[in-house]
C-alpha cells in the first residue's frame, strides 16, 4: 500500500505540475491557448500524419513477418525458440544510436538509384528501420501469446479439416492470440511515435516526435501540452487494446 | 456412405535412434472400427499422425482407399481426427467449430449451418450450438470435436485417446456413442487407446502394439482368449500359468494360460490360502497362494466367500 501510494505521488506530482504549466497563458493567468496552438499548427498536424502513416505500415509489416515466423518456429524448431527468445533482448542491449550511426554511414557512402529512392522521404527511409527496431518486441509479445494456446493441436485440427496454411493462420491462430497481436501492434505504434534518434541522425525532421522536440525549443508550454495530450491518447489506446483482449471470448 | 480401406505397408518411423514404428503392416476393412491398443510410447499416436499426414514415414507406404497418400498434405487426405483434448477452436462457437471444415470447402452458409445443427443434434448437443468451448464440459467438448470431424464426411475417422481426459462414467457413455455413430455412418475408424477394456468393448478388431511392432490382430474375443504372445496375454488381461492334466490342476503338469474367470474356488481343488480379496461388483477377485504360485481367481460375488488368510482350494471353473 505504502509503495503504491508513493509511486502514485511519484507519477502524479510531475503530471499535475506539467498540466498546470501547460495551462499557463503568456502574460499571466490560465487558459487553453497552448492546446489551441496544437490543434491549429499545420506543421505539427502534418508531422502527426507522416508518423501515423509510418506507424501503421510498420505495424502491418512487423505482424506479417512475426506471426508466421513465430508459428513456424514453434511448430518446426521448438529448440530454436530459446535462441530466438534471447535474440529478442538484443535491441535493449544494442542502443538505436549504434544502429543509426551505421545507417548514416551507409546513407552517406552508398549511392545507386535504389538507395536514393529509399532515402528520398522519411516514409520510405524510416519504415524499414522501424520494422527492424520493432521486430524483437513484437516477436516476444506474439510468442508469449502462442505459448498460451495448444498451438500444434489447433493447427493440426484445422489442417485435418482441409484448411490451407494461410487460412489456418488467419482464421484459427490469429483470433486465438488476438490480444498478444494487438499488444505487439500497440508496442510498434508507441515505438514509432516516440522515436527521434534515428530520424534525427538521418536528418528527417518531418516526423511527429521530432516536431515535438523542435516546438519545445521555442514554445515550452505547447510542447508540454502536446506531451500530455499524447499521454492521454496512449492511455485511451491501451484501454482499447485491453478491452478488445478481454471481450474476445464472451458470447454474442 | 460406404467405408474405405486403409492399409499400412511396412511403415517405419524413426526419431533419431528411437524406432517409434518398426515396420507396421495393418489393413482396415471398409467400415471397420479397429482399436490400436498398447502401452504408452509404443507408437500408437505416431501411426495415427502418419495416417493423418502430420508426419511422413521413414519407410513404407500408407494407402487410403487403395491410393498411396505419401506426400499428400494433411488437408487433402480426407481423414477426420478427434484429438485427446483441447482441440476446439477457442474463438469459435460449437456450431462454428463443427461448420469449419465446410466453410473451408466453401459450402454455402445456409447448408453448413444446417449440417452443423444436424451433427450437434446427433451428438446430443443440439441446444449448445452457441456455446464457446470454454463454456462446455470436457465430455461435451469431445462430442463437439467428434461432430466437427464427422461434418465433412471423411473417408476415415481417427481417434487418438479421445476419452482419456474424461471421468469413468462419461468415458463409457461417450465410448458407446462413438460406436453407435461409427456404425450408423459406416465409416472406417482407427481408435487409439491404451485402455484394453475400452478397446475390447468397442472394436471390431483389436491390434496390439508393443515397442513399434504389431503383436497380434484379431477380434476382441481372439485377442482376449487366445493371446498369441505373452505380451498380449499380460497386457489384455491378467493371465494365470496353470499346470493342468485331464481338467485338474496338477503341480508339475504342462502349464496353460488361463483367465481369472476360468478358475474358481471350492472343495476338491488345489489347496491354498487367500492373500487378497477385491470386490468388483458382480464378481470378487481373489488372489490365492498355492503350491504352483499365486493364482488370480474371479468368482461370482456371494456371501460365504473365504476371507483374507483363510484356507481355500482352486479348481477349474465350469
Ligand atoms: N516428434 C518426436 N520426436 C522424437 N521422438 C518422438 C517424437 N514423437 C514420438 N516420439 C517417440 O516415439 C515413440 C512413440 O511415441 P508415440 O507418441 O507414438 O507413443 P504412443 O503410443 O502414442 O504413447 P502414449 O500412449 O503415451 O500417447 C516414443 O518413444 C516417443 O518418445
Ligand atoms: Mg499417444
Amino acid at each position: 500500500m505504502v509503495v503504491l501510494g508513493l509511486s502514485a505521488v511519484f507519477f502524479l506530482v510531475p503530471l499535475l505540475s506539467a498540466a498546470e504549466f501547460s495551462l499557463r497563458v503568456p502574460g499571466g493567468g490560465y487558459g487553453l491557448a497552448n492546446y489551441l496552438t496544437i490543434a491549429t499548427d499545420e506543421v505539427l498536424l502534418s508531422s502527426l500524419l507522416v508518423s501515423l502513416q509510418i506507424a501503421v505500415v510498420t505495424a502491418a509489416l512487423v505482424l506479417a513477418l512475426v506471426v508466421p515466423t513465430a508459428v513456424w518456429v514453434r511448430l518446426r524448431f521448438p529448440a530454436a525458440a530459446v535462441l530466438l527468445e534471447s535474440a529478442t533482448i538484443l535491441p535493449i542491449v544494442v542502443p538505436p544510436v549504434v544502429m543509426a550511426a551505421g545507417i548514416a554511414f551507409v546513407q552517406a557512402n552508398l549511392g545507386g538509384p535504389v538507395f536514393r529512392t529509399l532515402f528520398a522521404s522519411s516514409f520510405t527511409a524510416l519504415t524499414p528501420f522501424y520494422v527492424v527496431l520493432a521486430l524483437p518486441f513484437a516477436y516476444r509479445s506474439v510468442d508469449n501469446g502462442l505459448a498460451a494456446i495448444p498451438l500444434r493441436t489447433l493447427v493440426e485440427a484445422a489442417r485435418n479439416l482441409g484448411a490451407s496454411l494461410p487460412v489456418t493462420l488467419l482464421r484459427v491462430v490469429l483470433p486465438a492470440i488476438r490480444s498478444a497481436v494487438l499488444g505487439a501492434a500497440f508496442l510498434t505504434l508507441a515505438l514509432v511515435l516516440g522515436e527521434i534518434v534515428i530520424a534525427r541522425i538521418l536528418l528527417y525532421g518531418d516526423t511527429f516526435p521530432v516536431a515535438i522536440v523542435e516546438i519545445g525549443r521555442s514554445q515550452a508550454g505547447v510542447a508540454v501540452a502536446l506531451t500530455l495530450a499524447s499521454l492521454v491518447l496512449t492511455w485511451l489506446l491501451l484501454l482499447a487494446v485491453s478491452f478488445a483482449g478481454a471481450t474476445r471470448r464472451t458470447p454474442r | 456412405m460406404t467405408g474405405t480401406t486403409v492399409e499400412f505397408r511396412g511403415v517405419r518411423r524413426t526419431y533419431g535412434s528411437t524406432h517409434a514404428l518398426d515396420g507396421l503392416d495393418l489393413t482396415l476393412a471398409p467400415g471397420e472400427l479397429l482399436a490400436l491398443l498398447g502401452p504408452s510410447g509404443c507408437g500408437k499416436t505416431t501411426a495415427l499422425r502418419l495416417l493423418a499426414g502430420f508426419d511422413e514415414p521413414t519407410a513404407g507406404h500408407i494407402l487410403i482407399g487403395g491410393r498411396d497418400v505419401t506426400g499428400v498434405p494433411a488437408a487433402k487426405r480426407d481423414t477426420g481426427m478427434v484429438f485427446q483434448a483441447y482441440s476446439l477452436f477457442p474463438t469459435m462457437t460449437a456450431a462454428e467449430n463443427v461448420a469449419f471444415g465446410l466453410r473451408v470447402r466453401r459450402v454455402a452458409v445456409a447448408r453448413r449451418r444446417e449440417r452443423a445443427r444436424e451433427l450437434l443434434e446427433l451428438v446430443g448437443l443440439g441446444d449448445r450450438g452457441d456455446a464457446y468451448p470454454h463454456q462446455l464440459s470436457g465430455g461435451q467438448q469431445q462430442r463437439v470435436a467428434l461432430a466437427r470431424a464427422l461434418a465433412v464426411s471423411p473417408a476415415v475417422l481417427l481417434l487418438d485417446e479421445p476419452l482419456s481426459a474424461l471421468d469413468a462414467r462419461v468415458r463409457v457413455q461417450l465410448r458407446d456413442e462413438i460406436r453407435r455413430l461409427q456404425l450408423a455412418e459406416g465409416i472406417t475408424t482407427l481408435f487409439v487407446t491404451h485402455d484394453q477394456a475400452e478397446a475390447l468393448a468397442v472394436a471390431d478388431r483389436v491390434a496390439v502394439l508393443s515397442a513399434g511392432r504389431l503383436e497380434q490382430v484379431g477380434t476382441p474375443q481372439e485377442v482376449y482368449s487366445a493371446p498369441s504372445t505373452p505380451f498380449v496375454a499380460e497386457f489384455v488381461g491378467i493371465m494365470n500359468a496353470v499346470p493342468v492334466t485331464d481338467g485338474v490342476i496338477t503341480p508339475g503338469a504342462p502349464e496353460r494360460a488361463m483367465r481369472p474367470e476360468e478358475l474358481t474356488v471350492g472343495p476338491g481343488g488345489l489347496p491354498g490360502t487367500v492373500l487378497t480379496t477385491t470386490f468388483l461388483g458382480p464378481v470378487t477377485r481373489l488372489v490365492v497362494t498355492t503350491d504352483v504360485g499365486e493364482l488370480t481367481v474371479d468368482v461370482v460375488s456371494r456371501p460365504g466367500l473365504p476371507g483374507i488368510g483363510e484356507p481355500t482350494a482352486v479348481a477349474l471353473a465350469g
